[in-house]
């Protein structure tokens, strides 16, 4: 007996992994052009909104709570930079706003929650509605005209969309720099410690001297920057703001995580599944669309493969649906 | 029929990496309470587990009231063949009534609707069987005391004519009237011919109610007998496979000088003017009944709950400690009273825990990167200073038996030097063994100049193992002994104090 027993969250990565290239298979097999050289391009660049919120949201799930408000915040970040472009603000200084109004909210997040003690379901749905709002008055409730295409709003749009670097496009790279540092930051430092100990038993990590506000708010602070940049890599990609940008982009953020092995009950889970979870998602999208299904169809297909995936992580940790762990009847 | 009500023979049950039981043995007679006794992962858990069903056994023979059971048995089969365990952490729904715990699962149903009145009767007409006529069937659960609940939970097995039944350490959070009152109801349903499988740490109180004893170790059948053809170290020699030659070992150092005082404590309700002084070289017991506020102390002390007054002064020195992190950082730490809720990340690897309060010291400062070295000297040195029994310091901490839980939580302390220690129920629910480690360990924090402060509800424990035992009760400190001439009538004269009720 000397193997090692597996985690259930290092096996739910397997899987997931294990998923996406089955998915990868059955889908080139359908249409070999799947796998040409551009449409995989094209395939990592469309991973990447769907993995930047999944890692806020992994964050968030691994201290035991849930974000609902990424994709207002999304929002938020798109109509306040595309709002600001368009009334002759420089990029960056449309930007430094954006950022701040989304800090914001992930800060009040991390009170409400933190401090407050409020159920984050209820904490988040409610920065949620109030993040919209703020997204809908950026521009007096209309939709933003084009941000333009002089070489400040066409420098922006490479950056975060169109450009390439190394045969690789810039969003891609974004996404790999922004997975780097805060997979550094939860594996390998005292905060990321503090996320999975609050997540894991808040009481035991107080008592050992966790700021178990600092912890709480930290991790809403990083799904909100996560939601932003998202925000600005959408804005760049249409060129203009939308009001409607990242609706229901929280609950792809929740299948990301937990199609990754994040437990939405706190304590475990790691940065490396999300990648699979948020590849699952977008391999479903992309190939579906070169298959030619509908998109109604395509909501139904995806919609069942979220749930079998998170189906057979449940079969797996418990052994089984029937044999569930029953308590004796006393 | 067999003279036995439980009879098992050759039961082996292995789980990956471990052989949980190996050909152990169980008899049980209609009419008697056997004591199940054993150190933390000796087996009892998972031999009762698959006399309940919760279990499958890979070999051996089980026999329930002369039914020979072929096959495997699930937990269903085994409640209609009487078979009902009463658990230590209690299985209620805290916000359901009396009435709707007790039929949780059978409700009575009238015409499609929930039948309560008859439901609310026949759950009175069983609870008054057991001699108690005091709890509405109406209450919520969550709202009585657990010796109360722990009743509830009875009458609800006897509801489905349970003929065996299993207790889990059924005293560990009771009060010691709660604890009179069970023993009075178990010997009840004995008289009644019905089997009691009785699993205790608590050796002092088994000649109470005992009538047999079976002892296991390491997975394995040791000996049954009589319980009164046993001496207690014969027992205790049996359960740990060596003669304990001193339960409390307690070295005698010359008091020191003095470090620690609070002065005027009031937090809440539970602690109403505390005032101590604590020495270096002597272990400060606190005694009291449950619900005396000695916990709460603490707590406040360590800055877990707010204070509403009180001055703690170290060295001379006037400390403010409005949380846990300004106490520790202070040099005070607290191991808590209920480990699995205060103490550990059950999820999290034994190193983390560890780790988790000693961040400051193993971080690059910089950037709050953990530094591994560092991090791994710190709990090798844990795991050798307190034999921590782990595959490997990545397993998880709720994976492991309560004893080795209990010497993490105290591991995670002693890797930084604080000046103070308080332990609260450093041995709740952990084996004798297990327990003799950490009374070895407190002493050498007191030869090394600490201040212990140690807070237990078990009378010989305080008594072995302090030196000077302060006594609460009602949030006061009602009384202090010297250990060496306390007796618990003395300790139990102060715990009573009420006073007035202010």
């Amino acid at each position: 007996m000397k193997a090692k027993k597996m985690s259930p969250s290092t096996a739910s990565v397997i899987t997931a992994f294990v998923g996406v290239a089955a998915l990868m298979v059955v889908f080139s097999i359908m249409n070999p052009n799947f796998i040409k050289p551009d449409s995989v391009m094209a395939l990592l660049r469309s991973i990447v909104p769907f993995l930047l919120v999944g890692i806020g949201q992994a964050y968030v799930c691994i201290t035991g709570n849930i974000d609902l408000s990424i994709g207002s915040v999304l929002g938020m970040s798109t109509m306040i930079s595309a709002t600001m472009m368009c009334n002759g603000s420089d990029p960056w200084s449309a930007s430094l706003v954006a950022l701040v109004c989304c800090m914001a909210i992930g800060f009040v997040n991390g009170i409400l929650v933190g401090k407050w003690k409020m159920p984050p379901f209820i904490a988040t749905l409610g920065t949620m509605t109030i993040g919209r709002g703020i997204a809908q008055l950026a521009n007096n409730n209309y939709n933003t005209g084009s941000i333009g295409s002089d070489p400040g709003a066409q420098g922006f749009k490479d950056l975060f969309y169109y450009g390439d670097f190394l045969g690789i496009y810039s969003g891609v790279w974004i996404a790999i720099i922004i997975w780097a540092v805060f997979y550094y930051i939860l594996a390998y430092t005292r905060t990321g410690r503090h996320i999975y100990a609050i997540g894991s038993n808040v009481d035991a990590a107080r008592l050992s001297g966790v700021n178990v506000f600092t912890a709480t708010c930290k991790a809403y602070l990083v799904s909100a920057f996560c939601s932003y940049i998202t925000g600005l890599i959408v804005m760049a990609q249409s060129g203009m703001g939308s009001m409607d940008a990242g609706m229901t982009y929280e609950m792809y953020a929740v299948a990301a995580a937990v199609i990754g092995g994040v437990s939405t009950l706190g304590g475990s889970g790691s940065l490396v599944g999300v990648i699979a979870g948020a590849a699952v998602w977008a391999v479903l999208q992309s190939g579906l669309t070169f298959a030619h299904v509908p998109v109604a169809y395509r909501n139904i297909i995806i919609g069942i493969i979220v749930i079998v995936c998170v189906l057979i992580d449940v079969i797996r940790r418990t052994g089984g649906l029937k044999k569930k762990p029953k308590k004796a009847a006393a | 029929m067999s003279e036995f009500a439980v009879r098992m023979e050759n039961v082996n049950k292995s789980f990956p990496g471990v052989k949980a039981l190996d050909n152990v043995k169980l008899h049980v007679r209609p009419g008697e309470v056997m004591a199940l006794l054993g150190e933390n992962g000796a087996g009892k858990s998972t031999l009762v587990k698959i006399l309940s069903g919760v279990y499958t056994r890979d070999s051996g023979d089980l026999e329930i009231l002369g039914t020979k059971i072929e096959g495997d048995l699930n937990t269903t089969e085994a409640q209609k063949l009487g078979v009902a365990i009463i658990h230590q952490e209690l299985n209620m729904c805290q916000h359901l009534t009396v009435a709707n715990n007790m039929f949780l699962g059978r409700e009575i149903v009238k015409g499609g609707r929930l039948d309560s009145a008859e439901m609310n009767r026949q759950a009175v007409a069983q609870l008054a069987k057991l001699g108690i006529h005091d709890i509405d069937p109406d209450t919520i659960v969550g709202d009585l005391p657990v010796g109360r609940q722990q009743m509830v939970e009875i009458a609800k097995a006897l509801l489905l004519d349970a003929k065996i039944l299993v207790m889990d350490e059924p005293s560990s959070s009771l009060s010691n009237a709660e604890i009179e009152e069970m023993f009075r109801i178990v010997k009840e349903l004995r008289d009644q011919g019905r089997s009691i499988i009785y699993i205790s740490h608590r050796l002092e109180e088994l000649h109470h109610i005992v009538d047999s004893v079976t002892i296991m170790r390491d997975g394995q059948y040791i000996t049954e007998g009589k319980f009164t053809d046993f001496t207690m170290p014969q027992i205790i020699a049996n359960m740990v496979g060596r003669e304990i030659t001193n339960q409390f070992p307690r070295d005698e150092v010359p008091r020191g000088k003095k470090a620690f005082e609070v002065k005027d404590l009031h937090a809440g309700k539970a602690v109403k003017g505390v005032n101590f002084e604590a020495y270096e070289g002597e272990v400060l017991g606190f005694a009291g009944l449950v619900g005396a506020g000695r916990t709460e102390t603490m707590r406040a002390i360590f800055g877990a709950d707010p204070k509403d007054s009180g001055t703690i002064i170290l060295d001379g020195k006037e400390l403010q400690i409005d949380n846990p992190i300004q106490a520790i950082r202070q040099g005070i730490v607290l191991a808590p009273e209920d480990r699995k809720r205060d103490g550990l990340c059950t999820k999290l690897s034994i190193r983390d825990n560890i780790a988790l309060p000693n961040l400051d010291l193993i971080c690059d400062s910089a950037t709050g990167t953990v530094n591994k070295r560092k991090e791994k000297d710190m709990v090798d040195k844990g795991e050798k200073s307190l034999t921590i029994k782990m595959a490997n310091a990545e397993v998880e901490a709720g994976s492991l038996s309560g004893g080795n839980q209990q010497k993490i939580v105290v591991a995670k302390w002693l890797a930084r030097d604080s000046r103070v220690i308080i332990f609260d129920e450093p041995t709740r629910g952990i084996d004798v063994a297990a327990k003799v480690e950490i009374y070895e360990l407190i002493n050498d924090l007191k030869k090394s100049g600490h201040v212990v402060i140690v807070v237990s509800s078990e009378l010989p424990e305080v008594m072995g193992i302090s030196d000077r035992i302060l006594v609460m009760c009602n949030g006061r400190i009602t009384g202090e002994v010297d250990a060496r001439e306390a007796d618990e009538q003395l300790i139990m004269t102060h715990a009573t104090k009420f006073g007035s009720n202010d």
